[in-house]
């Protein structure tokens, strides 16, 4: 579905991405995981194209988008679900949710972006109910719902989510992880960046480790829950936990 | 059957983005957490992130046995002691022994590649496994052992001793499968006829062999004294183990697991890649290990790449078996001979067998090889001095004719020399230094 070779990216002189390789298959759900500044969201940022990269490749499906305008990006099939969901509060539920399918403005989509906006409302009943309701006055998990239904408007093969479970209580996180493996199992592709490691390697199929700008560990989800340092410093097992433990050193 | 469809038969692109993905993490890793490679690396001027291609990889050092061993025992891991839940470590024959640390998910991966070696040589949960490795620090024993698990055969861990009681284990157990060097399946089946025992009580339908180079004839002699279909298998400890690569039911080469490893073939001499199809020393990257990851390891294992894809649907690259070693390489005249080519010719020979030691000497500045080789049981002029004598220039025209080395030839006793019991043959005694 994409596959990215070597990006690097940053912000004025500094470089946060130093190279990164990573790709995602066709239906997969993938995770990057790392600490806060990592450069997680940098990177979801350059593959959506609101970051000029410096060096590296980005095919998605086969393409090659590294310097393509972001409506290309989305064109392409593949729609960013913005950190701290990015909605416009003072407009409503429905207002942010065409927002979403302005790829398909224009006199022949527009029954296209009427069928997707039924899909989410059976998706996500609750929005239904409130689709005149102003964004602002949502709670966190609607509004987050919002933002991932606002993405799904121009019905993209491969979704980025940045953050999904930011703010959000653990039942509504996994009320939302739970959309997204519904979403895999519609034949989406998923890439999700987050801090909430334990959480989103319960749905992933794959992930990555990311450190200071550069990736440090591929593997099955399976694997990255047993290897010791993510287990360390991302899934919140206490450094006492291990020495108790172990005993050597 | 292919164990893993996804990763064994993956399109070329898509495992080179993996390889490069997996490479450029390992390499983060190793510099991170391993002394050697950071000094190495700085000390060389090599930034990681300078790594974009498969080709870059060219551009770092090698790692030799010798770097391991100044790491004894442990300064070559990448991760902390506490991690660490298996150790196994090679036998020390030509050094100190290197000791190599394993994860729980190293021990897991390595599980599933030996699943990989099984399953391509159509063992399923259906079959008795009976490993004759030694259960020790050597890592054949258990490598076999875990593997044979996980695809649900019923596991005989018998070891390598008492060939006899081995042999009433595997009758009475209705052994299928043996997993054990070469060496010992040939004395298995040499000690059954001498007992005048028929091969055919056992239910013994495939041998898995490895840890020692063997012949393609060594190969047809055991599956004709045995009745079985045997398969090679190639790892090394520092590596993995078993694991690395194997033979499918094509018997066309060894499939690299390439997923797991980078293949590189190089002239020894040069250091320089070979060109595709041409012999050389083998050296592998890591790159899924998290307790002892290594770069551009050089094996001392000569093989070289099989071009084309094999037809059992694998798309991971083969390798020939391995013919021999860079070390026990014996360079005379400006000709590389390996112990290997001496074999096969030794099975062209009547009245000898494939077991023989190499020794070479220096006389007034002079190299000297002497070949002794045992003869068989049956081999009756010894008592005839001329006839011995033409026995023994037949062996040595052979030898020069066919590789072009001048050999003093010595007839052994039957059994006389030493045998390999899961440990490797010391082939080449050199006494020139």
């Amino acid at each position: 579905m994409i596959r990215i070779r070597n990006l690097e990216a940053g912000y004025d002189k500094l470089k946060v991405l130093k190279g990164i390789s990573l790709h995602v298959n066709s239906g997969e759900i993938v995770t990057i995981i790392g600490a806060n500044g990592a450069g997680k969201s940098t990177l979801l940022n350059t593959i959506a194209s609101l970051i000029t990269p410096s060096s590296g490749e980005i095919l998605l499906q086969g393409k090659d988008v590294t310097l393509a305008p972001p409506d290309r990006i989305v064109k392409g099939g593949c729609v960013l679900v913005p950190e701290g969901r990015q909605l416009f509060p003072t407009m409503t539920v429905k207002e942010n949710l065409i927002l979403g399918a302005y790829t398909l403005f224009g006199r022949k989509k527009s029954n296209d972006a009427n069928r997707n906006l039924e899909q989410i409302y059976k998706m996500f009943p609750i929005l239904n109910d409130r689709q005149s309701q102003l964004a602002g006055t949502l709670s966190g998990g609607e509004q987050q719902m919002v933002a991932l239904g606002r993405g799904l408007m121009s019905n993209p093969n491969l979704i980025m989510m940045d953050e999904p479970s930011m703010g959000l209580a653990p039942l509504i996180v996994k009320d939302i992880f739970k959309v997204v493996e519904t979403l895999r199992d519609q034949g989406k592709t998923v890439l999700i960046v987050e801090q909430n490691a334990k959480a989103v390697l319960g749905i992933a199929d794959r992930g990555y480790v990311m450190e200071t700008g550069s990736l440090v560990l591929e593997g099955s989800a399976e694997e990255l829950l047993d290897n010791n340092d993510v287990r360390r410093a991302y899934l919140g097992k206490d450094y006492k936990e291990f020495t108790d433990m172990g005993g050597r050193e | 059957m292919i164990y893993n469809m996804e990763y064994e038969s993956m399109e070329k692109q898509n495992l080179e983005q993996l390889q490069i993905e997996r490479l450029q993490a390992t390499l983060h890793r190793v510099y991170r957490n391993v002394s050697f490679y950071k000094a190495l690396y700085d000390k060389e001027g090599i930034q990681i992130d300078s790594i974009k291609s498969l080709d870059d990889l060219k551009k770092l050092p090698f790692t030799t046995k010798n770097d391991l061993r100044q790491s004894y025992p442990y300064e070559a891991f990448a991760v902390p002691l506490r991690d660490i839940v298996r150790i196994h470590s090679t036998s020390g024959t030509t050094g100190k022994p290197i000791v190599v640390g394993y994860t729980k998910n190293d021990l897991k991966t390595w599980s599933s590649l030996v699943a990989r070696i099984l399953s391509a040589a159509g063992i399923t949960s259906h079959d008795f496994v009976q490993i004759a490795f030694d259960y020790s620090l050597s890592t054949g024993g258990f490598g076999f052992h875990y593997g044979a698990e996980k695809i649900g055969a019923s596991v005989i861990p018998y070891s390598g001793d008492d060939v006899m009681k081995q042999i009433q284990v595997m009758k009475d157990y209705r052994t299928t499968t043996l997993v054990s060097t070469p060496g010992y399946a040939l004395h298995v089946a040499s000690l059954m006829e001498e007992m005048g025992r028929d091969t055919q009580e056992l239910n013994l339908s495939t041998g898995l062999f490895g840890s020692e180079p063997w012949s393609e004839n060594l190969r047809k002699e055991i599956e004709s004294r045995l009745k079985i279909e045997a398969f090679d298998n190639y790892g090394l400890t520092e590596i993995i183990g078993p694991g690395v690569a194997f033979e499918c039911e094509k018997h066309s080469g060894l499939h690299v697991n390439e997923d797991h490893f980078i293949l590189e073939i190089i002239n020894p001499d040069t250091l320089e890649e070979v060109p595709s199809g041409e012999q050389g020393e083998l050296v592998f990257t890591t790159l899924t290990k998290e307790g002892f990851p290594l770069i551009r390891y050089r094996t001392g294992d000569i093989s070289s790449i099989v071009e084309g894809n094999c037809t059992c649907g694998r798309t991971t690259a083969r390798i020939r078996r391995i013919s021999g070693r860079t070390d026990d390489m014996i360079i005379v005249d400006g000709r590389n001979i390996f112990p290997s080519n001496i074999e096969e010719i030794l099975f062209e020979i009547e009245g000898v067998e494939p077991h023989f030691q190499i020794v070479l000497s220096r006389e007034d500045g002079v190299d000297i090889i002497e070949l002794k080789v045992e003869v068989t049981p049956n081999f009756l002029p010894f008592d005839e001095i001329r006839k011995v004598q033409v026995f023994q220039e037949k062996i040595a025209q052979l030898l020069t004719s066919q590789l072009g080395i001048h050999a003093k030839i010595t007839l052994a006793e039957p059994k006389s020399l030493k045998r390999s019991t899961g440990e490797k043959i010391k082939r080449v005694q050199d006494n020139r230094k």
